[in-house]
This record gives structure tokens, sequence and C-alpha cells, in this order.
């Protein structure tokens, strides 16, 4: 009725609002003090390196503005790379420097920058310019990732990546955000990026939502979203389960893109991630929550994630 | 779970503090729970009025005593030329007036104010008195007291009750002979009360005469009426003549206990005296205040109404932040609006509640977008946060003086407000909409920006509700309730209203 669903409706759906997530799902399993592994991505580069968890690898750190000047012949053996803050926000500040002519630097557009717009970017990094809450902040210089072109005729421009939600270890759903023209390139479902969701248990698409409406085809390049098939796909549900292992939050958002050679890296990790999730799925959350819960209390599972992922993929795609 | 109960039992604690000393203060002290409830309070007034005959004056005049219902406070006294002192005579209270070379006619005024509400019962608190003296009585006037005492004898059992009879048979409508005899026909109600004095007294019963006025609800009244007091052997009881019933009328103004005179005079002749009562009708509240002051009710004592003038005010607004606070409360949590700031949109509404809505809110947009624009062009200049804010901050005090000139120059006087919002509230509201329009776009600045004014003018208009702002500062322990609310939406784990829209699809699948 006039677009509303009842609470009846929802609950019965399984849908967790943001009232039960921020309250039983954040608040319960994420411990405060370990925001900052996820909330500083140089943190959870190291987390990720420690417990080898794959990830892009990180060329090396610029934490003074003194050691800028030695960067240049210190990026000399890397022709591609990425500068990013480590606390950076909405992606805000990331370089991708994709080559080299001369003494050039080529961006993906293929446009080129001398090492001074380098310098700057990395100064303007050290101060704060992109970090949150403007404090002083570290330049992070990694590899760059060679996506995997599976999915260059479902994007428009940006990064396409998966975001796996794991709780207590099991990945209990995901999806894919592709970038439109309409989000201006950026992944960001509520500025009407596209997101698939994916079977948990093959990778397979289920369902493409924009603004929430459900699409079939890809607003701007026109592919068939239902023919999205992610590769490596058991593997990138284990790697999301050993991100718990490794952060130890109960509630977990795990951000992995593909690699042609690597296959899934670990991106980022977020200790609040969002609900968005369920629209793209056309499913609620709750009852693979509960599933989890039961067999927690009732099985005593092994602490093992390659076994909570192998049992997510089997169980749980069918509630 | 423990959490859980945990929570429970500080709510249940709370609800039953907030609650239990509201209607502590309701019931008890007597503040009215709606704004605007009158209550009627009397100023009575004794005017005695007298020619001097060239001695010195004094004069003597009985004062109102407490009862358990009235409470006299704050008298007054006026008399030119004479000083006032207060004499207290074991059980009664005496105003005397004194002069030393007085002339022709004086007035003098007693006047007091009389609040509903009183403390323990003076005439009840009254020492047992000595055996009364035997009246004495003609020998007609005796035998019909005899008569009339044997009758009342025989159908009572103890003093009240005789004294009862006894005024049943001196106000019956067909008066026996015997009370013909003792008082005539249609005898004043003096006539009556001193009858049956004597006849108490010659019983051997202690009795007196208690005169006052009966205030009436809403209405002016000046007579002065007697009543009957005795003595049962414990106490004092006082005997309505008009109704033979036990008990001091509700809303009696004792004046005068016992024998003596009501006033006395020294010095002067062709005396008289008048009673005049005005029954106004002040604010309930303003009533309560006064009289738990007078009383010295500890809960006023060690509340806000103790406080001097300007920190009472001070409260007055504060009270109502936490009322705003439920209302950002209620609206994101129940309802899922999304504001930017926390609880700026408290602070905004606290604005519009200075400068009215409607100029408040022209105003803030006024401010906002035209400093959204100038920010916009800072964005491009690569600015640090710190120096950013900064920049915007003198910005908006610019912005301020702008408004406020050019306005006042068109005489549109009410642009002179602008300064009461909080600038660096301002700045930050419009670096982080800035902050927002690039991350997010521009529609979730609309959705922001509108989420925050609406709260902002919801707050404002909960803020700004006579009963509510009677209520948080007549009630502050409304604020355990207001908490208690507060942390029950705390743990709320339901959907929110805009969910219900948000996940709606996923329900139409079913």
């Amino acid at each position: 009725m006039l677009g509303l669903a009842t609470p009846r409706q929802l609950a019965k759906a399984g849908i967790v609002g943001m009232n039960r997530r921020n309250v039983e799902l954040i608040a319960q399993n994420n411990p405060r003090h370990l925001y900052p592994l996820v909330d500083d991505k140089l943190q959870t580069k190291k987390l990720a390196e420690e417990n080898g968890l794959d990830t892009p690898a990180l060329i090396g750190v610029v934490r003074l503005t003194g050691q800028i000047k030695e960067v240049h012949d210190f990026l000399k053996p890397h022709p591609q790379f990425v500068i990013k803050p480590a606390r950076g926000s909405g992606g805000k500040g990331i370089l991708v420097i994709s080559g080299r002519e001369g003494d050039d630097y080529v961006k993906p557009s293929g446009s080129l920058i001398g090492f001074e717009a380098v310098a700057r970017h990395i100064n303007n990094t050290l101060s704060g310019l992109y970090s949150l809450g403007g404090k002083p902040d570290v330049a992070m210089i990694e590899t760059m990732v060679d996506f995997d072109p599976i999915f260059d005729r479902f994007t428009f421009e940006g990064v396409p990546d998966i975001r796996v939600i794991v709780y207590k270890g099991f990945p209990v759903m995901a999806m894919t955000r592709l970038s439109t023209a309409a989000s201006d390139g950026k992944a960001n479902l509520h500025q009407g990026a596209v997101g698939v969701g994916l079977d948990i248990a093959t990778g397979k698409a289920l369902r493409a939502v924009q603004n929430g409406t459900p699409i079939t085809q890809h607003p701007d390049t026109g592919a068939n979203l239902a023919e999205i098939n992610v590769p490596h796909w058991e593997n990138l549900v284990r790697l999301s389960a050993r991100c718990q292992a490794a952060s130890g939050l109960g509630y977990l958002g795990a951000d992995i893109v593909l690699d042609k050679s690597e296959g899934p890296l670990v991106l980022e990790l977020n200790a609040r991630p969002g609900l968005a999730i369920q629209i793209a799925n056309g499913t609620g959350m709750a009852g693979r929550i509960d599933r989890v819960e039961q067999l927690i209390a009732r099985d005593n599972p092994p602490e093992d994630a390659v076994w909570r992922a192998n049992w997510s993929m089997k169980h749980l795609a069918a509630i | 779970m423990t959490a859980k109960l945990q929570l429970r039992i500080i709510v249940g604690i709370l609800l039953f503090v907030g609650v239990g000393l509201t209607a502590f203060k309701h019931l008890e002290l007597g503040f009215p729970l709606l704004p605007g409830t009158k209550e009627t309070v009397w100023t009575a007034e004794a005017h005695v009025s007298f020619r001097a005959t060239g001695e010195p004056v004094r004069v003597t005049l009985s004062l109102p005593v407490n009862t358990n219902n009235l409470l006299v406070v704050d008298h007054s006294t006026a008399g030119r030329g004479f000083g006032f002192h207060i004499e207290e005579e074991g059980r009664a209270r005496k105003g005397v007036w004194q002069t030393r070379n007085p002339s022709g006619e004086y007035s003098l005024y007693y006047r007091a104010r009389v609040y509903r509400g009183g403390l323990p019962d003076l005439i009840n608190a009254l020492d047992a008195p000595a055996s009364p003296e035997k009246p004495v009585f003609s020998q007609a006037e005796g035998e019909s007291a005899d008569s009339i005492l044997a009758e009342a004898y025989e159908f009572s059992a103890d003093n009240e009750g005789l004294a009862l009879r006894l005024v049943q048979s001196l106000t019956a409508q067909e008066p026996t002979p015997a009370v013909l005899a003792l008082i005539g026909e249609n005898p004043s109600r003096h006539v009556r009360v001193n009858a049956a004095l004597r006849l108490m007294h010659s019983a051997g019963i202690p009795a007196e005469r208690v005169r006052g006025i009966l205030l009436e609800e809403r209405k002016n009244s000046s007579r002065l009426t007697d009543l009957l007091a005795i003595w049962n052997g414990e106490g004092w009881h006082v005997i309505d003549f008009d109704n033979a019933q036990v008990g001091l009328p509700e809303l009696f103004l004792p004046w005068q206990f016992g024998g003596d005179a009501l006033y006395e005079i020294e010095g002067g002749v062709d005396s008289s005296i008048r009673f005049s009562v005005i029954a106004d009708q002040i604010s309930g509240r303003h009533a309560a205040v006064t009289y738990n002051t007078e009383i010295g009710s500890s809960l006023i004592d060690f509340s806000i109404l103790s406080l001097p003038v300007e920190a009472q005010n001070a409260f007055a607004t504060l009270l109502l932040i936490p009322i705003g606070a439920l209302v950002v409360v209620v609206l994101r949590n129940i309802v899922g609006l999304r504001t930017s700031g926390t609880f700026m949109p408290i602070l905004i509404a606290l604005v519009f509640v200075q400068t009215e809505l409607l100029t408040g809110l022209v105003l803030f947009l006024i401010v906002v977008s035209s400093g959204l624009v100038i920010r916009g062009y800072l964005t491009s200049l690569n600015l640090l946060l710190v120096p950013r804010i900064a920049a915007v901050l003198v910005v908006v005090i610019t912005l301020y003086i702008a408004l406020s000139v050019i306005g006042f120059r068109l005489g549109i006087s009410e642009a002179l407000s602008v300064t009461f919002f909080p600038m660096i509230i301002i700045s930050w509201t419009i670096e982080r909409m800035s902050v927002l329009v690039e991350e997010e776009g521009m529609k979730e600045v609309f959705l922001q920006g509108g989420g925050s004014l609406l709260t902002a003018v919801i707050a404002y208009l909960v803020m700004t509700n006579r009963y509510i702002s009677y209520w948080t500062f007549e009630f502050p322990e409304l604020l355990l309730v207001g908490l208690a609310i507060i942390l029950v939406i705390g743990q709320y784990t339901g959907y929110r209203l805009s969910e219900l829209r948000r996940f709606e699809p996923l329900a139409r699948k079913d």
C-alpha cells in the first residue's frame, strides 16, 4: 500500500534493518578497538600480509614530506602503481599510474603527468587533504590491480569490486557494484550504481537493481547482467572468510577485486557494511544470520575459515 | 541478555522516579498538570476605624491563623502614623498598632493573602484548657438552661455529642419553650453561640467561640461568622452552627479564638471593624510555588525554582534541549530521517525559537546556500581542512554583516536576528554539506539538508509547544522519563519507517 511494506512483511522477508544492524550485528560483534584495523588501510594491509591474505602488494609508504623527493627513484622499478591515502574516504585521493613515458607518468586515461604532480599529490595526502577529519595522513604506494577483463562489459569506467558480508566467519551474502554514467563512475549504490546480487554458492548473478528498481541490462553498456559469473568464486569466498579470522570483526564487509593473474585480492575491509546488499540480492539477510547462529549454538563448528566458507556455500544460498 | 535486563531495570527506575515525582508535585504540592490552571487566592482585609480622644492610642486586633486548608502568607498593614507589631500570646496572634499623639478619625488596615493548602490545624494543637467558670443564670434562665441541658444530656454519650445536641436544639426550626425562653425568637447567630457557650460552661465542659470569615470560591465575602469550639477531653473540636457538623468548614478562616474581643482600642471612641475578602484568580503554578516556598518544602528548596530568576530562565531554555534530542532520536531511529550533523537540528531549532520560524528558515537558507557557493570555490583552491573551515567561518561572519546591513537598509529588521545563528555550527554545516556535494552528489545534500531542516522545524514546534515548555520547566523530573524513552529507543532493533519504503520491493516478492 502506497509503496510501503508493513513491518510484519519485512520481518517475514528476513530483512535486517538499520537499527538491528547497529545494535545486534555491529555493537555486539565488532569491538571498538578493532576499528582502526580497517579504518586505516595501512594497518589493514599489514594485517592482510601477516595473515597471508592476498592483497595488492605494498610497494612503499611515504610518511614524511622530506621523503617525497626520493619517491621518483624509489618507483623506478615499478612502472605501474597506485598512491592512496591510508585514511581516505569515499575513494578520494587515489592516483593510479599505469605506465611511464620517459620521466613522465601515464594515467589510465592516457594523460601524462610529471613527477611534480605526483609529488604534489603525495604532499596533499600527507597534509590530510583527503583524510577523514583532515588529520595528517600517510601515502601508501601499492601495486596496480590488473583487473580481470570479465567485468569490462558490465561497468562504465570505475572499478568493479565484490562485497562479501561475513558474519562470524561465515560469508552470508555477496554482491558486486558496477559504476554507471549516472553514478559518475563511482560504485556507490545510492548514487545510481548498479548492484548485482551474487549467488553465495556459485558467484552467478541473481538479480540487479539500480536505485532500488530491478533491471536486466547495464544502463550504459547494455550488457545482460544475468550473465555475470564471477570466476575463482570458491577462492573468493574463502578469502572473505579468512578476513574475519584475521581482523576479529564479527560483522564484516570484505571488498574484493579480481586480478587477471593473481585472482581475488582483498582491497578493503569495512566494519560497518551497509544493508543495500539485501536489495541487490532480493532477499533478507536475517534468515542466513539466524542459520549461522543456530549452527554455532548447536554444532560447535570448527573455527577454520575454509570449512566455514564451504559450509556457507553449501547451506546458505537456499535461505 | 544481561545488558537488556539492566536496561529494563534502569528504565523502570527512571520511569518510576520521574512519574512518581511528577505525581507527588501535582497531588501533594499542588502544581497543576496543565499550564494556565487558575487557583483562587483571597485577600482578606480587616479595617478598623475610630476617633482618637487625644490620648495615646493602642489598637489590638486578633489576626487570622492557618488551618488545615488555608495558609496565611505575606500580610501587610496600613495605618499612617502608627507603629505596628505582632504579639503572640499562647493561642492567639494579635496585631498591635500604637501611636502617641493622635487626633481625629483613623483607619487602620490589616491585609493578608490566603492560599489554599495549609499546615496542621492550629486549633487542634492548642493546650488543654482549665475548667470553665460556671456562668451565672437568672432564675428563669436557669430553669430553661437545666431543661435544655438535661434533654441534650439524655440524647448524647460524650461532650461532643452533647454539644451537637445543644446546637441542634438552639438552631431548631421550631424551638422548644425552654430554648425560646433562653434566647428569644429569631435570635442572631451571635446570641445562639453565646447561649451554647454558657450552657456548655454550666455543664462544666470547656468551650470557646471561634470567629472568622467563611471564604468562598471565586467570590468576595465579608461576613464574620461564629463557630463553637469544645474540648472533648483530648482536643478541641469545632462545631459548625449552620449544619451542626463537627470540624472546621473547609474555607473558614479563623480570626479569633476564645472569648476575648476581636479588637480592643485604648484611646479611641466610635470604633468599628469591617472585613472584606477579595477572591483573585492567579496561576495555579504561581500559587503552588508561593505556597511551597512559604511552608519550606524541600522539593522546592532544592529545585530550579530556588535559583535566581536569570538562572531559571537559562534552565527554561536548557531543559528544552533534551526534548529536541528526543525529537532527533525519534526522527532518526524510528522514522529514519537523515540529518547532517547529529544534533545540529536542535541548535537550529533553538535559533528558530529566538528568531521566529519563518524568519529563521529564510535566514538559514540564505546563509547556508551562499556559504555553499563560496565554499564550492574554496574547494578548487585545495586548502587544508582547518584553514578551509576557518575561511568558511570568516565568510559566514561576512555574510552575517552583509545580511544585517542590507536587510536593515531595506527596512527588514528581521535580518538582524541572523546573529542568533551559532557561527561555528553554521560553518561546520556548510563544510559538511560541501563535502557531501563532492562525495555523494547534490541529491544527498538535499536529502540530508532537508532532513535536518525538517527535524529542526519539528523540534522547534515541539519545543515551543505551550504544554511541553510548561512541563519541562515545572516538572524537570520528567527529564528522567525522556531519558528512559531515549534508552528504550537506543535498543530498538525494529524497522525504521523509511525502511518500510526502502525494502518494500523485497516484501512484495513474496
